[in-house]
């Protein structure tokens, strides 16, 4: 009897600190991103107020209005931000996911030469860390004559997310039973035919959840663009948060407005692409 | 007219190597070049100023470099660690809720979505000494009543940057490795059970060697962009307070531009892309054994 509460004792302890180390966890995760929402519908004074103001008076848009009412009052041009960065990452995201689809299903498909010494290479110019890319890319394009273009910026990172779309996309195809495609050409269908009507609508959803994944690190990079990017002709969102510090101060609610801009559509477009995602990079895991 | 016939593999990859080459392969070369060269932006025919092994002479011997480096490598091994305990913790919890673990799972997703500079933005708004959310809640719950200088403080700065970094990372390594979770046949571990194990034997000897894999992924990915920290800390800190939160990327990237000497960020630069590509090497090879170990092939 007495063991058997001992046990039962200790299974509820064993709950309890299951649920609350859970409760912890989810809260270091989630209330950093709430703050930020929070504080930018928070008038400035009671942001900076001290001693704190933990329940908010009052909740209003002027950061919102600040920053799209233009030059005068925010002097931040976020829509021509906003405007920069959507342009960029999609022409870059559908270039990377075109270039990754031949490639993915080069390494998927054929049998070559120096297959694995072609695959590791391409995936090591993506460890090549941004800063240090920047600064010989920075000079070229310099003599180019494409920095601070949206040109420039697009090649950059179609090369950036090339590698990661045909690693994740060579895991889709190879899903897919080549027999397949075989078949259809048994059928009559040219091999060109055969990918279109069989084996990329099998692997769409793959293939999209990859272009997600190439939009968000376009969406978000911030070490290339920072130095390729000078004016508002091509500076993106995440280069113009930094608009909002000067050399002393800090527009902390202006700064937050925007970041619940960028936010968003990365929140949308995560939500979409999760399941396909987990599948992408674990290869269809251990099913076999 | 005879037309060369390329194989339908190298046309396929041809786009790839050829973007490939132009942003990242040639400017590599012309940094390899530039690092042997006493190049400044501000005097652009200096890049024909050959000066041999100078500059990596001049990094090896710099104090303020090794410096560099070696919190680079603490920063690397500590939040790489730290990201994957935290996530194997965090995926072990959720996989044995009952209810509501797609919203749970939705949430570990959260801090995927924020771009690292947001994240230092973020972080630096949080542990900001004056209006930060930590000082602030300390200072209410009658902790403490001085402002704590979380990124003035040389260690305090360094461990606030080790947690934003553990922060936006470690959900990759929960979500992998909960995949992992789910993907863990049931028969080893009932087999297990029927031997008479422990739980802590089942979870160390089955399910463990099973997330392997899982966990090397995890790491391989992350490698692939460890110096997405360059953003975190160029926010946060900007390698202050007196260069104590200096890493090698914020060292570059301020001598390559605000002192504008390139020809010796480029060398400083190489030695980092060395680095990085040690660390993504050294994962994927791991990733390979560990599949070849479960059966799966690769």
């Amino acid at each position: 009897m007495a063991r058997n509460f001992n046990h039962r004792i200790r299974r509820y302890t064993f709950k309890a600190m299951h649920f609350f180390g859970l409760f912890l966890a989810m809260m270091v995760l989630c209330v950093p991103g709430f703050w930020i929402v929070l504080n930018s519908f928070r008038p400035t004074v009671e942001i900076m107020a001290k001693p704190p103001v933990w329940i908010p008076n009052e909740l209003n848009l002027d950061h919102y209005r600040a920053m799209f009412g233009g030059i005068g009052e925010g002097g931040v041009p976020v829509l021509t931000y906003f405007t920069n960065s959507l342009v960029i990452s999609v022409t870059s995201t559908v270039i990377a996911i075109l270039i990754g689809m031949a490639g993915g299903y080069a390494f998927a498909r054929y049998k070559f030469k120096f297959k694995g010494g072609i695959f590791v290479g391409l995936m090591i110019t993506r460890a090549v860390p941004g800063v240090a890319l920047s600064l010989p890319l920075f000079i070229i394009f310099a003599r180019v004559g494409i920095i601070d273009t949206h040109i420039g910026m697009i090649i950059a990172y179609v090369a950036l997310n090339v590698p990661f779309t045909v690693w994740l996309i060579d895991g889709f195809f190879r899903q897919i039973p080549p027999e397949l495609a075989e078949a259809a050409e048994i059928d009559g269908c040219t091999r060109w035919q055969a990918f279109w009507r069989v084996e990329f609508p099998v692997a769409r959803s793959g293939i999209a959840s990859a272009g997600i994944f190439a939009f968000l690190t376009s969406w978000n990079e911030y070490a290339l663009a920072s130095q390729l990017t000078r004016s508002t002709t091509s500076k993106t969102m995440p280069v113009g948060l930094l608009d909002f510090t000067s050399e002393f101060t800090l527009n902390w609610g202006g700064m937050c407005a925007l970041a619940v801009l960028m936010i968003i559509p990365a929140l949308i477009l995560t939500f979409l692409v999760q399941k396909h995602l987990i599948a992408g990079l674990t290869f269809g895991g251990v099913k076999g | 007219m005879k037309r060369l016939k390329l194989p339908p593999w190298l046309v396929l990859l041809l786009p790839a190597i050829l973007i490939l080459s132009a942003v990242v392969l040639i400017p590599l070369v012309l940094s390899l070049y530039s690092s042997f060269t006493s190049y400044r932006l501000t005097r652009p025919d200096s890049i024909f100023n050959w000066v041999g092994l100078f500059n990596y002479e001049k990094a090896v011997t710099d104090a303020k470099f090794w410096a560099a480096f070696g919190r680079t490598v603490l920063l690397l091994t500590v939040a790489l660690n730290l990201e994957m305990l935290l996530g194997l913790g965090l995926a072990l919890m959720v996989s044995k809720v009952t209810h509501g673990q797609r919203l749970l799972r939705t949430m570990m997703m959260f801090p995927m979505m924020f771009s690292p500079i947001l994240v230092g933005f973020q972080f630096k708004f949080i542990f900001n000494d004056n209006v930060g959310l930590v000082n602030n809640a300390l200072q209410s719950l009658g902790i403490t009543d001085r402002a704590i200088p979380w990124l003035v403080d040389a260690d305090l700065a360094m461990f606030s940057i080790i947690f934003a970094e553990v922060w936006t990372a470690t959900s990759v390594f929960g979500i992998l490795i909960l995949a992992g979770l789910y993907a863990i046949p049931r028969d080893p571990l009932e087999a297990a059970k029927v031997d008479g194990c422990t739980s802590w034997q089942s979870f160390r000897y089955v399910t463990l060697p099973f997330l392997m894999p899982f966990i090397y992924i995890a790491m391989a990915i992350r490698s692939l962009d460890v110096a997405r920290a360059y953003d975190i800390v160029q926010v946060m800190t900007n390698g202050g307070p007196a260069r104590r939160t200096e890493l090698l990327w914020t060292l570059i990237g301020r001598t390559g531009y605000v002192d504008a000497r390139m020809g010796y960020a480029n060398a400083m630069g190489y030695i980092s892309i060395f680095l990085a590509i040690f660390f993504t090497v050294y994962f994927f090879k791991k990733l390979t054994k560990s599949r070849k170990e479960l059966g799966m092939g690769a």
